[in-house]
């Protein structure tokens, strides 16, 4: 079994991962390592996993289903304790939730009972900023966002792709080191879901922040990710980490260019590898029902 | 009118008529009882005792002993006893009641320590209120600590199941004796009977909390104090303000039988002693009391609702569904 070929560095793109890695490492994992307990017995969901990040890098995570991507980024969040293995943001190890990590979920998660303004003004609260200079900052990020007539609109006021927008803008006032990304497209239609990735891409771009992004979907990966870290399932462990050759900054035309299209490839063959018998007997060839009467291609 | 079907919504104007007619259907049968004479109608009122030296103007009769009487008259010659169908004297017709429901309030007391209706009511209404009052404050509280934290649940709710089973009244000759035979006791009716319910139902709302706005409270730096504060009681607000308003209803019901204990007080005791003269227009008015000012408080405190709870579209929708 051979994989597709993987489309060579150019030597600008080259260069540029040079530069990346000889940024600071802001985000280092170590050997981490997920067990979980069940009735049945033990399932390994994470098997020693390790890789760092470096400041203002987008790191795209994907895997199949099952392969813990989002246990591993629970774990990054703090909202999971690893079974082994360390999590080093910025040289001091992860214990907890904190504010030094943003994060943005699937589900909007926005607080319904407060306005915009409020909601973005949280984490400012809770770190102890006063109200007015929270409320000063909180209006800024609306006016980054784009967002800033709704600023006293209740959430579900908002369509599906404002309300992400607003917990993007709420997990960034913190000023986080880092943004952890769970699937955060992923309930959002594929107009907007193409918009927002545009829109987090500019966002990235204003701002010193470094972002890890779960998704399943390929091409989102691609079009966002300065590298990508595929894990594969049963137990999940690292596949690959792929730079990504694409040049910034990216287009939504260049999804049909070679090194998109060689990526893709790429990442392809490690997710979904080419069938060793199971597929047959999980897709079993279909019987043609007798009713029918018209013959269809 | 369409077919039921599951799962289908009305239009606003169907809902308002259907339930105007939940209130007019059992009125109608009410009034058809009361007003068409070959409807029920077992008595006879007599209008005029004829030779029948035992039957009185105004005195109701079995139909079946009236008529005995009636063939002895006749057979005798004697002048003929008349009467009218009727009910029992324990159904009055609606127009009585109806204007029980105003003259109650007019008519004064009948002893001289008696109270007038609007006191009676009033001094139900402070009873309801303490007892909630009471249970309230310990009950919210504790339910929510409960639904947070699994060890305070653990080592209470136990208990607390247990409890709700043993029914109020039976608490009422402890009370007397520990608390005297006034308000103290028709109180402690009245928050036993909702405390326990009430830990437990809030406990169970405040479960249900979405989960991952804790995660993402926890994600923007909330510690452990202000999650509570910040983010669990305003994200259950709304359900427990709805979890509340249930548990009102429920302390009325209590009522009764709280003012039943010691002296006999409020509303019950306009009501037993109405029934005593066999004033049944004003038994009714008294009960139907209770229920104008239960539903009344309820719809109010739906109309509050809309207004502390702007961003939850559900109690809004709720409301304007079931109220006309």
């Amino acid at each position: 079994m051979t994989l597709p070929g993987y489309l060579d560095l150019a030597p600008d793109v080259r260069a540029r991962f040079e530069r990346l890695k000889a940024r600071d490492v802001i985000l280092q994992v170590e050997h981490l390592t997920k067990q979980f307990e069940t009735r049945a017995g033990r399932t390994l969901a994470l098997n020693d996993i390790s890789f760092t990040t470096h400041r203002r890098e987008f790191l795209c995570i994907v895997g199949p289903s099952g392969c813990g991507k989002s246990t591993l980024v629970r774990i990054l969040a703090g909202l999971d304790r690893q079974s082994a293995g360390a999590v080093l943001l910025a040289g001091k190890p992860v214990t907890g939730p904190g504010a030094d990590r943003g994060m943005v979920f699937q589900g909007y998660t926005l607080f319904p009972w407060l306005t915009v303004k409020r909601n973005v003004m949280f984490g400012l609260e809770m770190n102890n900023h006063g109200r007015a200079e929270a409320e000063r900052e909180a209006l800024q990020w609306l006016d980054l966002i784009g967002l800033g007539r709704y600023a006293e609109a209740y959430p579900h006021q908002l369509s599906g792709g404002m309300k992400q927008r607003v917990a993007i803008a709420r997990a960034l006032a913190n000023q986080p080191r880092i943004l952890l990304m769970d699937e955060p497209f992923s309930a959002l239609d594929a107009q907007t879901r193409a918009r927002m990735q545009s829109y987090l891409l500019e966002i990235w771009r204003k701002i010193d922040i470094t972002i890890v992004f779960i998704t399943h979907d390929l091409d989102e990966a691609i079009f966002l990710a300065d590298r990508i870290l595929v894990l594969k399932a049963n137990p999940g462990e690292v596949a690959e980490l792929i730079e990504v050759p694409v040049p910034r900054p990216r287009h939504p035309r260049q999804f049909a260019g070679p090194e998109f299209r060689a990526t893709k490839d790429r990442l392809e063959a490690l997710i979904h590898p080419p069938a060793l018998g199971d597929d047959a007997d999980a897709y079993p060839e279909m019987p043609r029902l007798t009713n029918v009467a018209d013959e269809v291609e | 009118m369409a077919a039921l079907r599951v799962g289908q919504s009305l239009a606003p104007r169907t809902a308002r008529r259907l339930a105007l007619l939940s209130f007019v259907l059992p009125l109608l049968l009410w009034s058809a009882v009361s007003y068409i004479p070959f409807v029920w109608h077992p008595l006879i009122l007599i209008t005029d005792p004829g030779d029948v030296d035992y039957f009185q103007p105004g005195m109701r009769m079995d139909r079946a002993d009236f008529r005995t009487e009636v063939a002895h008259a006749v057979a005798a010659h004697k002048p003929v006893p008349q009467g009218v169908p009727a009910n029992p004297i324990y159904l009055p017709p609606p127009h009585a009641v109806f204007l029980a429901l105003f003259t109650a309030f007019a008519t004064p007391p009948a002893t001289q320590d008696g109270n007038w209706l609007h006191e009676s009511l009033w001094h139900s209404i402070q009873v309801i209120f303490w007892g909630f009052v009471i249970s309230s404050i310990l009950g919210v509280p504790l339910g929510i600590l409960c639904g947070a934290y699994a060890p305070i649940s653990k080592l209470s709710e136990p208990f607390v199941e247990f409890f709700r089973y043993l029914p109020a009244p039976a608490f009422g000759a402890l009370a007397v004796s520990i608390l005297g035979i006034y308000d103290g006791p028709k109180i402690a009716i009245i928050v036993i009977g909702t405390f326990f319910q009430q830990v437990l139902i809030i406990a169970n709302t405040t479960r249900k909390l979405d989960f991952s706005l804790v995660e993402a409270a926890l994600t923007l730096g909330t510690d452990q104090r202000r999650m509570l504060t910040r983010v669990v009681i305003p994200a259950i607000l709304p359900d427990l303000y709805r979890d509340q308003r249930i548990l009102l209803g429920w302390a009325w019901t209590y009522l009764i039988v709280a003012e039943l204990i010691g002296t006999t007080s409020g509303i019950t005791w306009f009501i037993t002693q109405q029934a005593r003269y066999q004033h049944f227009p004003n038994v009714y008015a008294g009960i139907a009391m209770i229920g104008i000012i239960g539903f009344g408080t309820d719809a109010l405190l739906g109309l509050l609702a809309r207004r502390l709870f702007p961003w939850e579209r559900s109690i809004a929708a709720q409301f304007g569904a079931s109220t006309a």
